[in-house]
Formats: structure tokens, sequence, C-alpha cells
């Protein structure tokens, strides 16, 4: 069974549809990402998932239940993290982490959490006094406390420095590594590159394409590019191939770059050339993301 | 961990939230302590004539605690849970298993724990410090503070989800209690044959002041449980049950 299985997902607002019949499904154990533009509906498609807000139409299953009807038991089996963060200020860490503990069934030590997050230092420290970052690492410690089998995180990172966020990915790893589903909404590529087992890319409310973050959008059979700075005294047309220059620099586009690779240097050890800078590019996940949401103009 | 236990905690937790505040603590606790200090010396040895001539002060403790009462239960609630929900702090505690009941039982736990020291400490100093009787009824006393309390942190549940905004929660709360409070004789004892009398008659404040009054009884003519003050406190915390019943929102308002 998946953990979360939707389909058909209708919502609007008003008059306004924000999700247009989506359908995705997300496998036990498995980090997934869910990527798109602003006001593209992830935080609609998530807060449905948790059972905040009510769908339209379509099905929807969070652990084998409606989360429109879940409850008590299937809230305590989840953990949630939303895109704002609210805590009661006048608390200290420690103090609000053990009330929260103290509301599900098997808590983990909030020491353990504590330290998972980083902020065991500020264990003692009231929450009004934290950084903007250290009360989201709280946030992350306050979903995790209860030892969720599915976490919902939606943009988990959102104001972390960049070694915050290499932590937080360290973390959700481990969440991972415990057999735990995760379902995370983010607008960092390398996050959901380095993170996602598969990554669903949604705009206006419909899914645009789906995969694992090698093969999204076809990434993985896309043109490749060989680039190379052209050596002294040499013009374009020299090469075996048609080229083009950009930048300083010669690009080759091919859809065979082991074949292309081979041809170019081959041509190049026979005339006993080096070719400077030389790589093979793949359009990386952000080139394929901002392509398969290009708004048509 | 039991439900019973839950709700312990939640007492605890609101407890903290209460004092630490330095705006609760002390417009709910302070200010009714100081209201005593300042006006019941002004005013000691004056003496009521349109009620049967008692001290104002014997007047002053049981209408001091009508005031406290309403500002731990009613104010209190109305505020903190208007601002905790427009700041997105109840929504994420949506997301967690607590029971919604544990949560409103944790309010309204924690508002009777500060009624009840209020209760007693303005009742002590008015004994220690003016001279007055001691309650005479104490079994009353606690109805009516247990009946008042609990009608009072329903309103208080039913005006905070008519609120739109944490901007807006003092400014309606006390635009809402402070009139009533005053024209209920909370501040200064009105005469019951006056207009503003007449029209607090409708609204709980004045049926809770004159329920705590009688059992008090400080000239010793109640002749039972003051019924009718009582039912008038009931309906009107069933008001506030149904309202918050049907309006109470987890989330911050969009519009
Ligand atoms: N409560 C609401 N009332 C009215 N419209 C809403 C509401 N919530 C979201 N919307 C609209 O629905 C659309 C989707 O919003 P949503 O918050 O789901 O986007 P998102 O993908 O999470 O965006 P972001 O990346 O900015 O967080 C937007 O056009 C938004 O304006
Ligand atoms: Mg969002």
């Amino acid at each position: 069974m998946p953990a979360i299985a939707v389909e058909g997902l209708r919502k609007s607002y008003g008059g306004v549809e924000a999700v247009r019949g989506l359908s995705f499904e997300v496998a036990e154990g498995e980090v997934f990402g869910l990527l798109g533009p602003n006001g593209a509906g992830k935080t609609t498609v998530v807060e449905i998932l948790e059972g905040y807000r009510r769908r339209d139409a379509g099905r929807v299953s969070v652990l084998g239940v409606d989360p429109a009807a879940g409850g008590r038991g299937l809230r305590a089996r989840v953990g949630i993290m939303l895109q704002e963060c609210a805590m009661p200020r006048a608390l200290s860490v420690r103090e609000l982490l053990e009330l929260y503990a103290g509301y599900y069934p098997r808590p983990r030590p909030a020491g353990e959490v504590l330290e998972l997050v980083g902020l065991t230092e500020k264990v003692g420290a009231r929450i009004r006094t934290l950084s903007g970052g250290q009360q989201r690492r709280l946030d992350l410690a306050l979903a995790l406390i209860g030892d969720p089998e599915l976490i919902f995180l939606d943009e988990p990172t959102t104001g972390f420095d960049p070694s915050a966020r290499r932590d937080a990915w360290e973390i959700v790893r481990s969440i991972r590594t415990l057999g735990r589903t995760v379902l995370l909404t983010t607008h960092y590529m390398d996050e959901a590159q380095s993170l996602a087992d598969r990554i669903c890319v949604i705009a206006g409310g419909e899914v645009v394409a789906e995969g694992t973050p090698e093969t999204l959008g076809g990434r993985q059979t896309a043109a490749a590019r060989i680039r190379f700075v052209l050596p002294g005294g040499l013009d374009l047309a020299a090469l075996p191939m048609p080229a083009r220059a950009d930048n300083g620099r010669v690009v080759v586009e091919t859809a065979t770059p082991t074949r292309t690779l081979h041809e170019l240097t081959a041509w190049a050890v026979a005339r006993e050339l080096e070719l400077p800078g030389l790589e093979v590019l793949r359009p990386s996940l952000e080139d394929v993301y901002l392509e398969l949401t290009r708004t048509p103009a | 961990m039991s439900d019973a236990a839950l709700v312990l905690r939640q007492v605890r937790f609101e407890q903290r939230t209460f004092w630490r505040n330095p705006a609760s603590a002390f417009f709910a606790f302070a200010f009714p302590v100081m209201f005593l200090l300042i006006f019941g010396s002004l005013n000691r040895g004056a003496r009521i004539e349109s009620m049967g001539n008692i001290p104002y002060n014997a007047y002053y403790v049981p209408a001091l605690i009508t005031f406290g009462v309403i500002g731990a239960c009613m104010t209190n609630i109305s505020m903190s849970v208007t601002i905790r929900r427009d700041s997105g702090v109840l929504k994420r505690l949506r997301g967690t298993p607590l029971p919604p009941w544990v949560f409103m039982a944790g309010l309204i736990g924690s508002s009777a724990v500060v009624s009840a020291i209020l209760s007693g400490l303005l009742t002590a100093a008015g004994m220690l410090i003016y001279g007055i009787a001691a309650p005479r009824h104490p079994a009353m006393l606690l109805l009516v503070l247990v009946v008042g309390g609990m009608s009072f942190c329903a309103l208080g549940l039913a005006l905070s989800s008519l609120i739109p905004n944490a901007e807006a929660a003092p400014a309606v709360t006390n635009a809402v209690v402070l009139p009533l409070l005053f024209i209920s004789g909370t501040f200064y004892p009105l005469d019951p044959s006056s207009v503003l009398s007449r029209i607090a008659d409708w609204f709980p404040m004045r049926h809770f002041a004159l329920a705590l009054l009688a059992a008090f009884d400080p000239q010793g003519n109640q002749p039972g449980l003051p019924a009718a003050h009582l039912w008038v406190l009931l309906v009107w915390g069933l008001v506030g049950v149904t309202i918050a019943v049907r309006r109470f929102q987890w989330e911050p308002w969009r519009s």
C-alpha cells in the first residue's frame, strides 16, 4: 500500500481553481519532492493531505486513511512542518518539546531530537530569543518528536544558512534510513536533487512532469552538450562535426554524446591537440525545471 | 499518557504562558488587586445607602471579584485565543493528536486557577485590610464562581471566534467587556433603578456581581440560592458555547 495516494484531486478557492485533477502516489519509505513555482498549489495539496483543508473532488488516502476523516489516530502517525512557522514564544525550547512529546503515544526523547536538529545548546532558551532559522529547526524538531511514520515538510529549509541546509538534508536522510516516508516541497533544485527519490513538478495545479531527479523531463535522454576551448589558430569549420561558439567556448550539441565525444577526441588526438576545459554537460535539474514550468508568453 | 494527565499538562502550559505575558498577568491579575488597594482605602469607612447602608468595601470586594474573574476568563481567553489563532499557533497545534476538548479544558482550567487565586486574595485582603466580614455562604460562593467562571470562559471563546485578527483582539474585547462591567456597577455602585442598571440587567456581568454579593451576604438577609442570577449566567454560558462550537476556528482568517 502506498503511503500517500492522490487521484483526480481538485480544489477551488472562490472561483479560482488552485488544484485541477492532480494524481500521484508516494511509496512507503520514499522521499517525495513536490516542486512548482509560487502559487502552483503545493501548499494546498499538502494541507489537504494533512487534513487542514477540504477537497472539492478526487480520492486521497494518507497511510490508508482519508485525511478529511482522519482524527486523532492519523495525527499521531504523521509529523507536520507547515510553511509558516508559529510557536508559543513565551516557552523555552525544552518546555515546548516536552509539551508536544506528551501529545503523542510513543514520542522520541526530546534530547535526541534536539541533537538531531542541532539545537542542543538552545535547550533552555526562550523561543522568542531564537533566530529565524533556529525557530525553523525547532519547528522541524516538533514535526519529529512524535516519531511519525510520515512527515510533511513544506519548504523546510527556507531561511536556513547553507550549512544548516546541509544539516537538514542529513536529518531527512536519517529519517529515510529509518524507513519513514517524507513528502517535501522546495524551491531549491539542489535540495530536490540530493534528497528526493522521486519528484513531481506541478504548475497551475496540474502535474507537468514526474520522475526521479535523474530522469525528470527526459533529462537523461535530452541532448547533451560537449564544451571546450578551441585551440589557437583553428576555425570552427575545421571541427569534424557542427558546432557553435558560445562565450569564447565551443559547444557541440548531441543526442549521442558517447559517439560524438569519441569522434571529437579521435580527431584531436590525431592532430596532437589538447582541448582545454573539455566537459560533457547534461541539462541540470534546474534547466529542466525552468523549461517545464515556463509560462507561455 | 491519559487524557486527564494531558489536561493537567495543558493547564500548566497555559499557566506558564499567562504569568510570563506581562499584559495578561498585569491586566488580569494586578489590576483588581491595585483597584482594591486604591479605591478600597479611598472609600474606607464609607457606606452605601441604597444597599441597606452596607460598608463600601463589603460591596466592593465581590464587585472586584466579578471584575477579576471576568478578566481571567472572558477577556484573557478571548485575547489569547485570537492572537494564537492569528499567528498560526493554533493551526500548528491542530496538526498534533491533542484532542480539541483537552485544549479547551486547559484554557478553562488555567482561567479557573487565576480566578481562584484572585478571589481568595481579594477576599483575604478585604477582610484583613478593611475588616469586611467573611463570605457568609462559602458553598454558595463556590457555586456562583464555578457557574460564572464557566459561562465567561465560554463567552471568551465565543467572542474570539468573532474577532478577525490579533490587532483587533484587545480593542474589540475591551470594547465589549469594559462598558458592560462599568454599567454593571463593578467599578462603582450604581443605583439599581437607573437606566444603566436596567440595560445591564440583560447581560451576565451584573448578575454575576449580584450573585457574588448574595453569597457574601453582608446584611445576612439572603434567603437562599440567587437562582435568577444563576439562570441568567447559565443562559449566557449556553449562548457562548453555541457560538463557540459553531464558529471556533484553528486557522487565521484569510480576509
Ligand atoms: N485560503 C486561500 N484562499 C484563497 N486562495 C488561496 C488560498 N490558499 C491558496 N490560495 C491560492 O491558491 C493558489 C495555490 O496556492 P498554494 O499556497 O497552494 O501555492 P504554493 O505552490 O504552495 O506556493 P508557494 O511556493 O508560494 O508556497 C494560489 O493562487 C493562491 O493564491
Ligand atoms: Mg506553499
